[in-house]
């Protein structure tokens, strides 16, 4: 018996031998967690950031650019504070915020490494630094924050923050990583591809305690960041600021563009916010605040805000009247003024008449003309097909659907079609007589101020436009994207605007327009006064300069500041003049805009 | 002596050269253990551990010739008096002794530290040889199996009063010899239920288990005879195994330190908190897994040098091979000491005296005790108990112990032949 027993001995020393070779085998071949687990331990990866690109103005000044920040990050496992109180008074922070700012860390992941404490500002930072080695566990992450050396331009720059968890879950390229920074409006967003680069990733080895022990495998995974490109913008910095600084306390939007290039000198949105304000550690209580205000700071006027046009809106219609020949340039209408009511009296009436006395009655017989053709024997379906091609010819000048300016969130505004009309009053069941109130630029028209200044460039330019843009050179090659070198032809023959920009001359030398009288220049310019059933009118005016050889097209818009011949008419004449002279000589418009004689 | 030429003949190289091997390859694994690159240290080193094991093996080879110098009767004779010197070590050192982590187990002698529970294994061994090649010696006599007891238990109890529970276990490699030498295999299965109660109760809570007990002894006694004297039976022994399952949870909560008790519920689930007391298992298994078959290759390991691991010269040594040989390694020296404890079983079973039997047997059972429960807790199928890898792992002490262990059986080995003689 005791013979058998050698053997049940050697068999169990087999049998232990025989399952450790097994166990062995399962998590050194066929368990492939550990190799990666044993790499997490080892490694640590640094986050080479890019440099974001810069933006500069037409004139080379410096929009945006980067201000270096730190961020204080901990990996929980190996950090080790000695002395909690110098730790906290070099931070500046509590004892309880330390401990609360360590719980959220060990929460995240007791090894990988956490943000400690966000953008610390150099200054901040060079207090700490030199007692680094004195906290093993933490090190410093170097970024980079947008800085910005004016006020202004806030809307149209946009801001960076960083990526939240729905965005990066809709990157599908995963080009991002948490914590990383994105455009998320403006500028920063429309042109994030360009801006953002590529970061980096270095790789080094660390022990337990985290010292760094040297490159991963001789730096051969790691990637160098590559910066982004930088962009020139549109923008003359110093019309941006005077057209703010004007618009101050005011609410509105302004868009003044170069017709013949289509780029945007000025976009202003008023009330905005100084850049700088959602740059940095107080983004989210800035951000909040912006939010909650009920100017709404943050909403983008010059592109989001839509309105009816008012008379502004007389030269397109004259322009397409000619275009169709249901006008001639010198064809005298009688205006009782018995149709509509109307500032102009009654009498005789040509184009140019017409657009000068900014006659609503003129304007309703030749939108009659335009929409009642005799085309069809019903006049519903005549209607509806005149409409069509009213329709058409603005949709030409940039009207009615976004233009495609290169920062996101345009509204595209409304012109009326026969399937909205069908939509409200139902098919066959509108005319003329119901629809009129658009022929003087009421009613279910909506443009906005982009959109506005768009066509007066197009009426500058005698028949086209370029796409309004607001960058015009990406990175070395110096361009703006290849839409904005399109030219768009409005489809109105050249000679047809004659008789509208003599018209709109002398809105401004002996008008309504005469607030944007420019000395030595001759401008072109039409008022208009938005009907607005909630409160005071809103004031409207459009205009270009020089007349013969147009620099600059420019729509104002001044929410409740009544007739476009007041505020707004000021503000383009003080625009066009501080930008084509640089410098102001009407001093008392100036002063009226900016005390707000205008409101009475 | 006048057969000298005849016991060189007669000495087990194998095992020998399986000392050697598994030695040479423990040195080159602890410089891998302690290499830093950036310091690039040759392995000769005294400031490293592999330079001061190279002392350590180089006293070893003293010791062996010393050793095979005795005349093979010497340990016969003097096993009581060896056992009874150890015994003093081991309680002296409990007033002189140097506290190192936790247990009083060493001797500060000049720079270098001795731990004499090292040495109370050979002694046991010598002594339980000894008193069972007594004349008419038998296991099933209760005072005979007593005495026994005693000598194996009184080492473990004075190293438990140090502090050093690991190297108290390795005791239990007795009951293997015992076996050999005809315990009743009932005792040991009754034990096994014992250690696999003492698991279920770790794994499941208290009255879950108590009640399966009680379900289990009632399905029993439904599906067998139904006779008064075996539904008592069945009925006393559920009651026994309640009481086991209730002391177990006394002893786990009330008695073990909160340091021995994380290590066993660490072994459980070593996921459960991998940054407290699951730390070294995960990371020990970490290192090796990520070896993979043909391992990153001699002193390209990074998770041993980088720290990681614990200990990673001395108990965790294995993680070190794992990491750096791949499976290739960790099976080779798996083969290495399973055939050394075959060759040991069978060295055993050729001797003529049941003294250096039961010696033998003892020999084989301490290395295996020592081999499983190490590589067992560097894999996660062991709770991490501080003894080392026999041969291999850094330590003069245990080094120079295992030494001796071997090399008195293969002294007494070399003169088996000489027992007829006498």
């Amino acid at each position: 018996m005791e013979d058998n027993r050698k053997y049940i001995i050697q068999f169990v020393f087999i049998l232990v031998g025989f399952i450790y070779c097994i166990k062995l085998f399962q998590i050194q071949f066929l368990d492939d967690t550990y190799g990666p687990a044993a790499e997490d331990n080892i490694l640590r990866k640094i986050r080479d950031y890019s440099y974001r690109g810069v933006i500069y103005d037409r004139n080379g000044e410096l929009l945006v650019h980067n201000d270096p920040v730190f961020d204080l990050m901990v990996i929980p496992k190996e950090a080790h504070v000695e002395d909690t109180v110098k730790f906290c008074q070099l931070l500046d922070i509590s004892k309880e915020q330390f401990v609360e700012k360590m719980k959220v860390a060990i929460d995240y992941d007791m090894f990988q490494p956490s943000v400690f404490m966000k953008m610390l500002s150099l200054e901040d930072f060079a207090k700490f630094e030199d007692f680094l080695v004195d906290f093993p566990g933490y090190y410093p992450q170097v970024r980079s924050l947008r800085g910005y050396q004016h006020h202004n331009l806030a809307n149209a720059l946009g801001y960076v923050g960083e990526i939240s968890k729905p965005m990066l879950d809709r990157d599908t390229t995963s080009s991002y990583k948490q914590r990383d920074y994105i455009g998320i409006s403006g500028i920063e967003l429309g042109y994030e591809r360009e801006l953002k680069g590529k970061n980096g990733v270095k790789y080094k080895m660390v022990n337990v305690r985290g010292v760094v022990k040297g490159d991963f495998k001789n730096g051969k995974r790691d990637t160098a960041s590559v910066p982004g490109s930088n962009l020139t913008a549109t923008i003359d910095l110093e019309l941006q600021q005077y057209g703010e600084w004007l618009m101050e306390g005011l609410a509105g939007g302004a868009v003044a563009i170069e017709p013949k290039s289509g780029e945007i000198l000025s976009i202003i949105s008023s009330p905005s916010y100084s850049p700088g304000y959602l740059s940095g550690r107080m983004f989210s209580n800035n951000f909040n605040e912006l939010t909650m205000d009920s100017l709404k700071p943050l909403f983008n006027r010059a592109i989001m805000s839509v309105y009816p046009p008012g008379s502004t809106f007389k030269p397109l219609q004259a322009l397409i009247a000619l275009q169709e020949g249901v006008i001639s340039p010198s064809e005298q209408i009688f205006c009782s003024g018995a149709l509509v009511g109307d500032h102009a009296p009654a009498g005789y009436y040509d184009v140019f008449k017409a657009i000068k006395m900014s006659s609503n009655n003129y304007f309703y017989i030749v939108f009659k003309r335009i929409i009642n053709r005799g085309l069809s024997e019903n006049t519903f379906i005549d209607s509806r097909m005149g409409l069509d091609v009213w329709n058409k010819y603005l949709n030409n000048f940039g009207l009615g659907a976004p233009l495609g300016i290169d920062i996101p969130n345009e509204k595209g505004g409304q012109i009326p079609s026969p399937k909205l009309y069908n939509r409200i009053y139902g098919e066959n069941r509108w005319k003329w007589s119901t629809i009129n109130s658009i022929s003087i630029g009421q009613g279910e028209i909506l443009i906005s101020p982009l959109q506005m200044a768009n066509f007066s460039a197009a009426i500058a330019n005698r028949g086209y436009y370029y796409t309004p843009h607001i960058i015009k050179g990406i990175g070395e090659g110096n361009e703006p994207r290849g839409i904005y070198k399109q030219k768009h032809f409005v489809g109105i023959d050249t000679i047809h605007f004659r008789p509208v920009i003599d018209a709109m001359e002398s809105v401004v030398n002996n008008g309504t327009g005469l607030r944007a009288q420019i000395p030595g220049i001759k401008v072109c310019g039409k008022t208009g006064t938005s009907q607005n059933p909630h409160g005071e009118d809103h004031s409207v005016f459009i205009a270009f300069a020089p007349k013969d050889d147009p620099k600059i097209a420019i729509a104002v818009y001044v929410q409740n500041a009544g007739q476009g011949a007041r505020a707004a008419a000021g503000i383009a004449g003080l625009m066009m003049e501080r930008y084509l002279t640089r410098e102001t000589k009407k001093v008392w418009i100036e002063d009226y805009i900016k005390k707000g004689h205008f409101i009475y | 002596m006048r057969q000298e030429g005849a016991i060189v003949n007669k000495i087990d190289w194998v095992v020998i050269a399986l000392y050697f091997a598994l030695v040479i390859l423990g040195w080159l694994n602890i410089y891998a253990a302690v290499y830093d690159e950036e310091v690039k240290k040759n392995i000769f080193s005294l400031s490293l551990n592999s330079g001061k094991q190279l002392i350590w093996i180089g006293t070893s080879i003293l010791i062996i010739i010393v050793i095979m110098t005795i005349d093979f009767r010497f340990y016969d004779s003097f096993a009581y008096i060896i056992y009874g010197i150890v015994i003093f070590l081991l309680v002296f050192v409990l007033f002189a002794g140097t506290k190192v982590s936790g247990s009083t187990s060493w001797f500060s002698i000049g720079g270098f530290r001795v731990q004499p529970s090292e040495f109370s294994k050979f002694a046991a061994a010598l002594a339980v040889a000894k008193y069972m090649s007594k004349v008419n010696y038998k296991l099933s006599k209760i005072n005979d199996l007593l005495i026994t007891a005693c000598l194996i238990l009184v080492p473990p109890v004075l190293i438990i009063i140090q502090g050093d529970t690991g190297t108290a276990l390795v005791f239990g490699a007795f009951v293997i010899v015992l076996y050999r030498e005809g315990l009743n295999p009932t005792i040991i299965v009754i034990g096994l239920i014992a250690i696999l109660l003492f698991v279920l109760t770790l794994i499941f809570n208290q009255t879950t288990l108590i009640i399966s007990i009680i379900v289990v002894g009632i399905i029993i006694i439904l599906f067998g005879k139904k006779n008064w004297k075996r539904i008592l039976t069945i009925a006393a022994g559920m009651i026994i195994v309640i009481a086991v399952v209730w002391s177990v949870d006394y002893f786990v909560n009330d008695i073990l330190k909160p340091h021995q008790q994380n290590r066993i519920k660490a072994l459980i689930n070593p996921e459960a908190d991998p940054l407290g007391y699951g730390w070294n298992v995960t990371q020990s298994k970490i290192a090796i897994g990520s070896g993979g078959l043909v391992g990153k290759g001699f002193l390209q390991g990074t998770q041993t040098k980088f720290d990681f691991v614990p200990e990673q010269s001395t108990d965790f040594i294995f993680c070190t091979l794992g990491e750096e040989q791949g499976w290739i390694g960790t099976s080779l020296v798996i083969f290495l000491f399973i055939f050394l404890l075959i060759r040991i079983v069978n060295i055993a079973e050729r001797q003529k005296e049941t003294f250096a039997r039961v010696y033998g047997y003892s020999v084989a059972a301490i290395i295996f005790i020592h081999f499983m429960v190490n590589v067992g807790m560097t894999i996660g199928l062991f709770p991490v108990i501080g003894i080392p890898l026999p041969l291999f792992s850094y330590g003069g002490s245990s080094l120079w112990g295992f030494t001796i262990l071997i090399f008195i059986l293969i002294k007494i080995d070399a003169h088996r032949m000489q027992v007829l003689v006498r």
